[in-house]
């Protein structure tokens, strides 16, 4: 199963690494990880994408919890949520294409944000499906470079996770 | 009043009460040991190697519960001082190690002795810091202590670069500190605890299984309090032996690998499991499969991630040992319910018939010593009250089997991460922190090799170990396996070139004995613990193709033991 974990964690220059390691060590797997500081600047709020067993998700968030730095953890999976991503890709324009890719932007509810003659620089966000589906749609031949954030999340309703 | 760096240091040591620091100095803590030099609260020991400082302050640990204290330089000081620490983690010793660090303005310039410690040790330690400004090195020493010794305990790095026990800033202790993200859980959750309670009284087939967390918790005797009211079989792992009385009639003796036949069968048979303070280790264990088939299993522990980690439990309690042993007894006491004593005395009949198989029995009439036998000896000639420490391999095994603790925190040896080397130095934190008591350090030839250095700090400070080095000439535990499971192809298990012990000892200033004949073993001993005040090291010519039995190989479940050829069952 595929859990989406959220994690406050000291905003220390350790911190990211005693994670990071922590997955290596123990064999565990990380699809994607965010982090960025919060509104409270010693704290930073990660977000862990990661597959495995009950099982193995319980020792994750067990093992992570154990983690000095960590604050607070919530696995978002757990209820319901809202996770998004955002990707900025660059696309080759050749000739009919161009409107073809513009239209498809326009579906995807995506935004051009830079353009030269021959390539659109398009800012998507969404879920990872809805982003790899864009990927899809435009096809391998027309994209040059993507980078994508990978996943943030946050619970729906009054739940939330604050100190 | 305005302090250096390293003066803050020291009077934190001071402050937290520190009597030792097992250390070895080098350029980045020179101001460190100068501040020592100018102080006698906290007492310095000069090891011979980093590593035996880490064991040495973690046999200082376990003897006393205290937390050991060690100093060692940056670069090849730090990375000596790696194998002790990961010790340490995996068996959760609580242990502070201040290592230096080369100048904040040099660290990332691969600078002389530069190496990142908070980095390197970030796998084996409970947590690790970097003091960057010496306006945090107190409240870091502060933190440091209190993270090593509260909730699962473990060791704690602080590396301090030059320049900040350099730097001058004023000087207060913290009385407390607190940490936002850290609150071990003390208190059982008492929903969970009555449940245990529940299933504890309702079983026909109980068995408790403790371990090294009953140590640390400091919880033997109401361990002991429970376990005799309830009047059920008891086993200890390797790391929590003591925690129970080893010749009282309940006590089992160790499970495992080479745990006692009545120990793993029970195990095996039994229909509630109490686990209190153990964490499953596959040495323990065997194949999950197989693991109590019929069980229902209560697990306390400190740690929530020690449970359910390889064996699913039926009643988890989060908690430390000693809270939640006091609130068991508490509730049994009030309950009208009382064990199933027909049950239980039939389980006893059962058990019984197990433990007269006798699975520790050894040829006693043979012409060579046998390593059973010396240790069956220590234990008599020095009654059972020794600290004993051991290194790892066989003797260690044997020493455990043979060595009957009655007492808490006399038995310490590396389990978790099984580091030969680790005897002779963790003696030397035993003696010093109990200087009248008999210290023995049971070992084996390739063992003790590996931090024979130590004879050297042992005579600087004339700690009077009695060292049982149990010399078989070969990596005795290697060499079983190999016979075992590799067709008797004795890879480099059999050990060359070995020094002469006794002459090696006495070059180091100590006493030697090598001792060739059974009849001599008591002897020996005896003159040996006479020699109160001196380092005797004795050298055991023992049997060279004794095994260690019982056995479960890898793999295996609680129920296919071995015992030794002669008498193995069917
Ligand atoms: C050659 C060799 C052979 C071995 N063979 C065996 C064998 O046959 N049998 C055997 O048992 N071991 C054997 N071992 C040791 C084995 O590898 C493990 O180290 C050992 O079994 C672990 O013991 P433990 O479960 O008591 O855990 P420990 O490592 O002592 O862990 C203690 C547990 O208690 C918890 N705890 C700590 N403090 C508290 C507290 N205050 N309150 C509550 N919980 C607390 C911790 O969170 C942890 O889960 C062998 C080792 C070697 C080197
Ligand atoms: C540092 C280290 N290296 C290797 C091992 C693997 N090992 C386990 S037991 C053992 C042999 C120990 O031999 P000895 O000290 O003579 O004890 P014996 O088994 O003969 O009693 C070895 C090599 C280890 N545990 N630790
Ligand atoms: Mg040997």
């Amino acid at each position: 199963m595929r859990h989406i974990i959220s994690i406050l964690i000291e905003n220390e220059s350790g911190a990211l690494s005693r994670v990071a390691g922590l997955f290596s060590a123990r064999g565990y797997n990380i699809e994607s990880l965010t982090v960025a500081p919060t509104e409270d600047p010693s704290l930073s709020r990660m977000t862990l994408v990661t597959r495995g067993s009950d099982e193995i998700v319980e020792q994750i968030t067990k093992q992570l919890n154990k983690l000095v730095d960590v604050v607070k953890l919530i696995d978002l999976t757990e209820g319901p949520h809202i996770e998004r991503e955002m990707m900025l890709i660059k696309l080759r324009t050749a000739g009919d294409a161009r409107e073809e890719l513009k239209r498809l932007v326009d579906i995807f509810r995506g935004h051009i944000i830079d353009v030269t003659t021959g390539t659109y620089t398009v800012e998507l966000t969404g879920t990872g499906d809805k982003l790899d589906a864009f990927i899809q749609a435009v096809g391998s031949a027309a994209i040059l470079e993507t980078v994508r954030s990978g996943v943030s999340g946050i619970a729906r309703g009054e739940k939330s996770l604050h100190l | 009043m305005e302090l250096t760096g390293a003066e803050i240091l020291v009077r934190c040591l001071k402050d937290e009460g520190v009597e030792y620091v097992f250390g070895y100095p080098g350029g980045a803590v020179l101001f460190i040991y100068d501040a020592l030099y100018q102080q006698d609260d906290v007492k310095h020991i000069l090891v011979r190697h980093e590593q035996g400082a880490t064991h040495a302050a973690d046999g200082y640990a376990r003897s006393t519960g205290k937390p050991g204290v060690v100093l060692v330089t940056s670069g090849p000081g730090a990375t000596n001082a790696i194998t002790g620490i990961a010790t340490a983690y995996m068996d959760s010793i609580p242990m502070v190690i201040i290592t230096g660090q080369v100048h904040t303005w040099a660290i990332g310039s691969d600078a002389f002795q530069e190496v990142d410690s908070v980095g390197i040790t970030r796998p084996c330690v409970k947590h690790n810091f970097l003091v960057k400004d010496i306006k945090d090195l107190a409240t870091t020493i502060k933190k440091a202590f209190y993270l090593a010794t509260t909730g699962r305990p473990g060791p704690v790095v602080v590396d301090v670069p030059k320049d900040v026990t350099m730097h001058r800033a004023e000087y207060s202790y913290p009385e407390e500190v607190a940490i936002r993200s850290y609150h071990p859980v003390m208190k059982g959750h008492p929903g969970q605890i009555k449940k245990a309670v529940d299933l504890m009284l309702s079983a026909k087939r109980p068995m408790i299984y403790t371990g090294g967390g009953v140590i640390w918790s400091g919880a033997s005797s109401s361990l002991t309090e429970m376990t005799r009211m309830l009047g059920y079989p008891i086993t200890n792992t390797l790391m929590g032996l003591g925690a129970y009385p080893a010749t009282d009639k309940q006590s089992l003796g160790m499970l495992g690998m080479h745990g006692t036949y009545e120990a793993n069968m029970a195990m095996h048979h039994c229909d509630v499991l109490i686990a209190i303070g153990a964490r499953f280790d596959d040495r323990v264990v065997g194949k999950v499969e197989y693991f109590c088939p019929e069980a229902e299993i209560v697990h306390v522990d400190i740690d929530p991630s020690s449970i359910s980690k390889s064996v699913k439990v039926d009643v988890p309690i989060v908690g430390d040992v000693d809270h939640v042993v006091k609130e068991m007894i508490r509730l049994l006491k009030e309950d009208k319910r009382t064990p199933d004593h027909a049950a239980l005395a039939q389980w006893w009949d059962q058990i019984n018939e197990w433990r007269a198989v006798n699975c520790l029995k050894y040829d006693r009439n043979s012409s060579l010593i046998k390593p059973q036998f010396v240790l069956e000896t220590l234990y008599n000639v020095t009654q059972g009250d020794a600290f004993v420490t051991s290194d790892v391999g066989q003797h260690q095994m044997w020493a455990a089997q043979f060595y009957k603790f009655d007492k808490p925190n006399r038995w310490i040896n590396s389990g978790g991460l099984g580091t030969m080397g680790f005897g002779l130095p963790a003696a030397m934190g035993v003696q010093l922190a109990h200087p009248d008591a008999t210290v023995a350090c049971v070992t084996g030839e390739a063992s003790i090799q590996m931090c024979i250095q130590e004879l050297s700090t042992c005579r600087q400070y004339g700690l009077p170990i009695k060292v049982i080095n149990l010399n078989n000439r070969y990596m005795g535990m290697v060499r079983q396996w190999q016979e075992f499971f590799y067709e008797g192809r004795y890879a480099m298990s059999y050990m060359e070139a070995l020094p002469d012990f006794v002459k090696l000892a006495e070059s180091y200033g100590h006493v030697g004995i090598k001792i060739e004949k059974p009849a001599d073993v008591e002897p020996a001993l005896r003159e040996a613990m006479k020699l109160k005040d001196r380092l005797v090291f004795m050298d055991f010519i023992t049997d060279q193709t004794e095994n260690v039995y019982p056995m479960i190989a890898q793999g295996k479940g609680h129920h296919e033991m071995h015992l030794s050829p002669e008498r193995e069952l069917a």
